[in-house]
């Protein structure tokens, strides 16, 4: 089966039952994607599947054939960082990390797609994603600073 | 300035345990008792696995080369349970096992087949036969029942709470390779998630029995810690290392949240008591207390958290007579270990809200009776403690009140408006004379290229480790951070700096870092690199402590925060919403007031979770809550808009002023947001966390 990632076009062999999370990490060695729970709780695994932001955990790889995955080592454009990516290092957004790449996913789609955000409207669209570092305030500081 | 790891962190590229790809590591698995407390009778390998040919590594108590122990503070935990021996828990490890992949692994695990003799657990605080630890302050004489004396006692309870880092644990463990007959090395390295280094290094090297050379311990990037990743992480290392050996290869041991939540360390629950004796006209005579602390089946750090709980215990005040006397005991539940607070946010609570109830029986403001009663320059503590510099009580508590706007007006039912305030103070680096003992070690090396490398087994867990040392440093020699850099945390590099804990890694090792960079640059005036600094901490005269009478000074200096929540009682559902969290924390000196404000701004949330939604209920001495789907943890739409303000009351000893605040903001959310719920509905819980049933039950029996 074939689908994009990141862009680019790749191939897997295997179960097509396997999920999207082991496969992108395991044979495709995008790690940036984490496990947090496997249930779908936590956010950890969010990749954007054609633009919308799923747990990978939750989702049997077959189901991605044809379909455009993004990564969080998607959203840099060669080397360079995105004005979000920026925002969250400058505003302290990523503390241990961990939740970080699911949380850049969420947000990317947020700002893309609201016409208007106020905080509140981003603490709705990232609470699929858990935070146990930050108290989610600079995370949110770092998010509005992007719509300016 | 940006974070050092930021890049790495917000493009993937930073490896965690997990992410580490090692082609030829096979995975391993823990077997896990089922019974609370009794005796392995028998342990069987099921015939109708295929079990032969190597498709699968067993390892048991038997294979354990060294001695079968945990090594922490006592020497009660085994590594794991033998056969014939006793199971003291719920999810206890009893055998390990690896296999090249998951399918063969699970369908291996499911043919173990484990018999036991039942005995009777024991939960129950109070029937409790086993005591870990006992401590006892006493100051002056507690006041009993006099004429013209208001005599108030109440007791408060408080829950069990997961640290609930978003990465779970895990360890990857090689083996050291054979090197032609008769050279075979016996080392192995483990790679893992981790707080603390050397406590692994020490705990690999009793099990396995290994040199200090032979063992080596690494940390990957670690997705947060809170305490998780103090102790446990041994006890996957050891685990990983086990098999690796057996194995001959390397096996990754990495936990799934269920599995970690099941058998992890938790907060200590625990059950404080309070009588306090004022005058009418408020004046405070004596606090007379008694905290009892659940420390689960085996003690892993107990002793120590029940003894940073007695020494806070009688919260931010000053007070002529004090009896504080603290036991913890051992029940038959996964053991309970370090925490963020570390016992202080348990017995802090019950301070706290001791405060309001006395107000209350007074008819006087609570606010007006901190101000009465709080500890200011020259006062002594429990401990006998005089206060001789950076006491901000006072400061902390003008600087919340000055920052929350007036109350809102009346909510519309069923929902009720509340404020409740809080104020406590956290002891920095280790208690007593811990440090003294420690003697924490970091080294600077001076490159002949004109770069600087800092050499320290403090971790990186994502309060800021990488970026203050870094920056410490170049401030104090004067030259761009690009050129300090700092060595990986790997025990074959880096000195014992001591473990990453206590509110103890910016203020006594970031102060290493700061002397060691002084002696740098005063070198450098006189002599070419390359050179190599060395710094331990030395205790300052002026600090006395003793541990049998527990006299004296407990901590260097202690850290201050006001707290002021606002919360929204739904007196239908009994919901409680903690919408707007205000907190004014003397740390010293903010090193990098971002990183600060984020640290103080998630253990704030950490405690309005405790406080609120994080409930773990027990049956049959397991948890409940075992998933993320039934442990909640606030998310972005439950967290209150989190205000934190810096001040600064800076410590002579600290790196330019600072003092430790990781665990400082665990402290006060609970206790002001249970005083804002009783000020929204009249009724007082004691107890966390404030579950809607518990909120809408005390309403009724009102």
């Amino acid at each position: 089966m074939r689908f994009t990632l990141n862009g680019r076009g790749v191939s897997f062999e295997g179960s097509g039952a396997r999920r999207l999370l082991d496969v992108l990490r395991e044979d495709l060695g995008a790690t940036g994607t984490k496990e947090g729970c496997g249930e779908g709780e936590c956010g950890a695994c969010s990749v954007l599947i054609d633009g919308e932001v799923v747990d990978s955990c939750l989702v049997a790889v077959g189901q991605v054939e044809g379909r455009g995955i993004t990564t969080v080592e998607g959203l840099a454009d060669g080397g360079r960082l995105t004005a979000l990516q920026q925002a969250f290092i400058e505003h302290g957004a990523a503390q241990c990390g961990i939740c970080t790449p699911g949380m850049l996913l969420a947000a990317h789609v947020l700002l893309q797609e609201a016409t208007r955000l106020d905080a509140d409207a981003v603490r709705e669209g990232l609470a699929g994603n858990l935070c146990r570092c930050t108290g989610y305030t600079k995370i949110i500081d770092a998010v509005l600073s992007c719509t300016k | 300035m940006p974070r050092r790891d930021g890049a790495a962190k917000v493009t993937g590229a930073a490896r965690y345990t997990d992410d580490l790809a090692v082609p030829d590591a096979w995975y391993g698995k823990t077997v896990r008792s089922t019974v609370p407390k009794g005796r392995i009778r028998s342990i069987t390998l099921d015939p109708a696995f295929d079990w032969r040919g190597g498709r699968v590594v067993v390892v048991t108590a038997d294979d354990i080369p060294g001695e079968n122990v945990v090594q922490l503070i006592r020497d009660d935990q085994p590594v794991l349970a033998r056969q014939g021996g006793e199971i003291k828990h719920r999810e206890e490890p009893i055998l390990l096992l690896a296999a090249a992949d998951r399918a063969t692994l699970e369908e291996a695990a499911s043919h173990i087949r484990i018999e036991y003799d039942a005995a009777q657990p024991i939960y129950d605080l109070d029937k409790a036969t086993e005591v870990f630890s006992t401590v006892e302050i006493s100051k002056g004489e507690v006041v009993e029942d006099l004429e013209d004396v208001e005599v108030v006692e109440r007791t408060f309870r408080v829950g069990l709470q997961e640290q609930l880092y978003i990465e779970p644990q895990g360890a990857i463990a090689f083996p050291w390779r054979e090197h032609g007959a008769g050279s075979r090395e016996q080392g192995v390295t483990v790679i893992g998630s981790l707080q603390c280094p050397y406590y692994v290094h020490r705990a690999l090297k009793r099990a396995l029995k290994l040199t200090d050379e032979e063992a080596v311990v690494i940390q990957a990037e670690t997705g947060g810690g809170f305490g998780g990743k103090e102790e446990y992480p041994s006890i996957v290392a050891i685990h990983a290392a086990l098999l690796a050996r057996k194995a001959g290869r390397p096996v990754r041991l990495i936990y799934d949240r269920h599995e970690d939540l099941a058998a992890t360390t938790k907060r200590h629950p625990g059950v404080i008591t309070h009588r306090t004796a004022v005058k009418k006209d408020g004046t405070l005579l004596s606090q007379d207390i008694e905290i009892v602390l659940d420390g689960g089946a085996y003690c892993t750090l107990t002793p120590v958290v029940l003894s940073r709980a007695a020494i806070h215990a009688a919260g931010a005040y000053a007070c002529p007579n004090v009896r504080i006397r603290a036991r913890a005991v051992a029940t038959n539940t996964p053991p309970n270990g370090a925490f963020r607070g570390f016992g202080a946010p348990q017995s802090l609570f019950a301070a706290e809200l001791m405060v309001e109830h006395v107000a209350e029986r007074l008819g006087v403001s609570s606010v007006d009776l901190r101000r009465k009663w709080m500890l200011r320059l020259g006062d002594t503590t429990a401990t006998g403690q005089k206060l001789t510099e950076s006491v901000s009580a006072e400061l902390v508590l003008d600087t919340a009140l000055r920052a929350v706007p007036p109350i809102r007006p009346t909510a519309k039912p069923p929902i009720r408006h509340g404020r409740g305030l809080s104020l406590v103070f956290h002891g920095s680096g280790f208690t007593g004379s811990g440090e003294k003992k420690l003697q924490g070690t970091i080294a600077m090396e001076a490159l002949a290229d004109g770069t600087f490398r800092i050499l320290t087994a403090s971790t990186e867990i994502g309060q800021g480790t990488k970026t203050i040392f870094c920056q410490l440093a170049a401030d104090t020699l004067g030259v761009g951070l690009e050129r300090v850099s700092l060595a990986p945390q790997d025990t074959s590099i880096v000195p014992d700096s001591g473990p990453t804990v206590a509110s103890r890694t910016a203020m006594i090792v970031g102060r290493l870092v700061q002397e060691a960079a002084e002696e740098i640059r005063e070198r450098l005036t006189r002599e070419r690199p390359p050179f190599t600094v060395e710094k331990s901490y030395i205790q300052p005269d002026s600090i006395h402590w003793d541990e049998t009478t527990y006299r004296g000074d407990a901590y260097p200096v202690y850290a201050w925060a006001c707290t002021i929540a606002d919360v929204d009682v739904d007196m239908t559902t009994g919901e409680v919403r903690v919408t707007d969290l205000v907190t004014a924390v003397d740390c010293g000196k903010a090193l990098h007031p971002v990183l600060a404000e984020g640290q103080i701004e998630g253990g704030c949330l950490q405690a309005v979770g405790w406080a609120t939604i994080e409930e773990i209920k027990m049956k049959d001495g397991g948890y409940q809550n075992d998933r993320l789907a039934t442990y909640l943890i606030p998310t972005a739409l439950d967290a209150p808009r989190i205000r934190t303000i810096l001040v600064e009351n800076p410590y002579s000893r600290g790196p330019f002023g600072a003092k430790g605040i990781g665990e400082l903001p665990m402290d006060g959310p609970a206790p002001a947001i249970i005083a804002a719920i009783h000020d929204a509905t009249g009724v007082w819980l004691d107890e966390v966390p404030a579950t809607p049933e518990k909120v809408l039950a005390a309403c009724a029996s009102r």
